[in-house]
């Protein structure tokens, strides 16, 4: 059978979209089943159907009610609370050392820059119990303080991405307000910074996603049920010797990655952006 | 370079002559700059990494003070500890399976992804969803119940005839690694997305030139597209290998570290030890043996990187 070229293209491309598709109902499968089964009947939501038997929005209801007296409207909002200063500090600081980095000369600033990126390569879990023992000794324990604050401390890439987008800015710019009596802070906020929002953007949504699904550091510090974020509170919600009310478990679960998909949905391009360019730079 | 530059232009202001004041005051406003972010590295990371590395030689719980006890944790840790050996045995087990297979993945989406069809963008992005979820509870629990006796993977087998029995696969001793590994390699989007950004930045006419030369598309995988891409592969590499070597939640919250010990991860090991028993010294310890393990691993990857990573030449 001899066919043209372009038949030959589109039988290509039936056959992608058949297989991709395919494979990607597959991928997409555990998140799917999650959601029908927050909407399946109790006894029946571990089935594998994606298609529920029921739909019982009755489970979000019971799910929201959380334990111990303490809804997960509680927890949402201290997650919302300890994400969001995380992500405004991390942004903050981010760009002012990338600033500071770029745009201003000082003594040992290459070395301090180097030791900036060598970060990246300490692990978090290797500081966790000098920083328990210091934490706790500062009597922070049980506080928002070292949960929060040890995240608003910029990861590496961030300060880098910015600083390479810094120095796309052409300096000109910085002399001509200089020049007009700019200060290096006022250069900094009029110049530079409306300049960095995409950079912005894309930092502080990954902050927002690790600080939103961190769960080591508030289990290790937070005691206070009325404290706990949404992480914590949907492993102990979901603890497989207390659940009996399966669909009301998955309903939680479901709600707790919303927000991360929401914002997934609207910001991709700069999700995809960041993580192309950590790839090409790095 | 810059250095260079940077070393003339401070000289050069200097021998002008350049007031001592303006010069202090450059200096100052640069380190008013960092100031925050300096202030956050020594009390959060400089402080921590290197008191640990002094607990790590005291005997030290979580009542009373630290007392000085010299290597007797690591020489217990070598010597006397069997479950240090067998997290070890673990994680090298997880790494090896979970980086490949994600690589793996992620670099045959991306080939797939490499030419605009209808609905790339869509799937693109819809691969790459697991992969923002990350570590999350909600995907461990997700796991946890798709791979428990009652769960929908069972439902499936069953159904296919493959097995007649449910079984748990989270609590079985020899399956249950997997379920994390599996895990693991349904989140590859990161990495997809880089060797896309990888791909485009083949230059076409290299293809042009191979196809001209009788090579097959095979061909072309394995001299052009292979070679030119693993700069990003060792960049992958890198960093999904530290990642999962501490790995913790998905091992934390899926099983736990049992069945009999069979995913006791570093990560959670370090924190039962450390933590939850209070043996801060000890813990400590265990903490720096992993920092130390893991740089040895970055460093042979690295030194062997010159023999498989291709870099083209700087100059145009």
């Amino acid at each position: 059978m001899n066919l043209t070229f372009s038949q030959k293209e589109k039988l290509k491309n039936i056959l992608f979209q058949v297989c991709v598709g395919l494979f990607c109902l597959v991928m997409l499968y555990p998140l799917l089943w999650m959601v029908s089964g927050s909407l399946k009947s109790s006894g029946n939501a571990l089935s594998a159907t994606l298609l529920p038997d029921a739909f019982r929005f009755q489970n979000y209801l019971e799910g929201w009610k959380g334990f111990g007296g303490v809804s997960f409207a509680t927890f949402f909002r201290n997650s919302l609370f300890i994400s969001g200063s995380a992500t405004i500090g991390q942004i903050v600081l981010a760009a002012f050392s990338a600033f500071g980095f770029t745009r201003t000369r000082f003594i040992g600033q290459k070395f301090w820059f180097a030791i900036m990126i060598a970060t990246v390569l300490v692990p978090m879990q290797i500081l966790r119990i000098p920083q328990y023992i210091m934490f706790n000794n500062w009597g922070w324990v049980g506080s928002y303080l070292p949960v929060i604050l040890p995240q608003m401390l910029p990861v590496p890439f961030f300060t880098f991405l910015m600083v390479q987008f810094i120095r796309g800015i052409p300096s000109e710019l910085d002399e001509a307000a200089e020049i007009d009596g700019c200060s290096k802070f006022g250069t900094f906020f009029k110049i530079i910074l409306p300049n960095l929002k995409p950079v912005l953007v894309t930092a502080g949504i990954f902050r927002f996603y690790w600080s939103w699904n961190d769960f080591m550091t508030p289990l290790l510090y937070l005691q206070n049920v009325t404290k706990y974020p949404v992480s914590i509170a949907l492993k102990m919600f979901s603890d497989p010797n207390a659940v009996t009310n399966w669909g009301a478990m998955f309903a939680m679960t479901f709600l707790s990655i919303l927000p991360t998909m929401i914002i997934f949905i609207f910001f991709q391009r700069y999700l995809i952006d960041g993580v192309s360019f950590s790839g090409l730079k790095g | 370079m810059n250095n260079k530059f940077e070393a003339l232009d401070t000289v050069r202001s200097l021998d002008k002559g350049m007031d001592r004041k303006k010069w202090l005051k450059k200096n100052l406003v640069g380190y008013a700059f960092i100031l925050p972010w300096l202030i956050g590295f020594l009390a959060f990371i400089a402080y921590p990494l290197l008191s640990s590395l002094y607990y790590s030689l005291t005997e030290y719980n979580i009542v009373g003070d630290p007392s000085w006890v010299g290597l007797k944790n690591y020489i217990n840790i070598f010597t006397d500890d069997s479950k240090f050996w067998l997290s070890l045995k673990v994680t090298f087990y997880y790494v090896i399976f979970a980086v490949p297979l994600r690589l793996i993945s992620a670099l045959g989406l991306a080939l797939l992804f490499r030419k605009a069809r209808p609905f790339t963008n869509f799937y693109r992005a819809a691969y790459y969803v697991p992969s923002i979820l990350g570590g999350s509870v909600a995907i461990s629990v997700v796991w946890r119940q798709l791979f428990s006796s009652q769960g929908a993977f069972n439902d499936l087998l069953v159904a296919l005839g493959i097995m007649q029995n449910r079984i748990s696969w989270i609590g079985h001793p020899n399956y249950a690694i997997w379920t994390l590994i599996i895990l693991a390699a349904w989140q590859f989007g990161s990495p997809m997305i880089i060797f896309l950004a990888g791909l485009k930045q083949i230059p076409k006419g290299l293809y042009e030139a191979a196809e001209i030369d009788g090579a097959g598309k095979i061909q072309q995988f394995f001299k052009v597209t292979l070679p030119l891409l693993t700069p990003v592969l060792f960049f992958n590499l890198i960093m999904q290998m530290v990642k999962m070597f501490m790995v913790f939640t998905q091992a934390y919250v899926i099983t736990q570290g049992g069945p009999l010990n069979r995913t006791l991860m570093y990560a959670v090991y370090l924190f039962r030890e450390g933590i939850s028993f209070g043996h801060l010294g000890y813990g400590s310890a265990l903490a720096w043996i992993i920092l130390v393990l893991l740089t040895i691993v970055t460093v042979i990857i690295f030194k062997t990187s010159n023999k498989w990573v291709y870099y083209q030449s700087e100059g145009e």
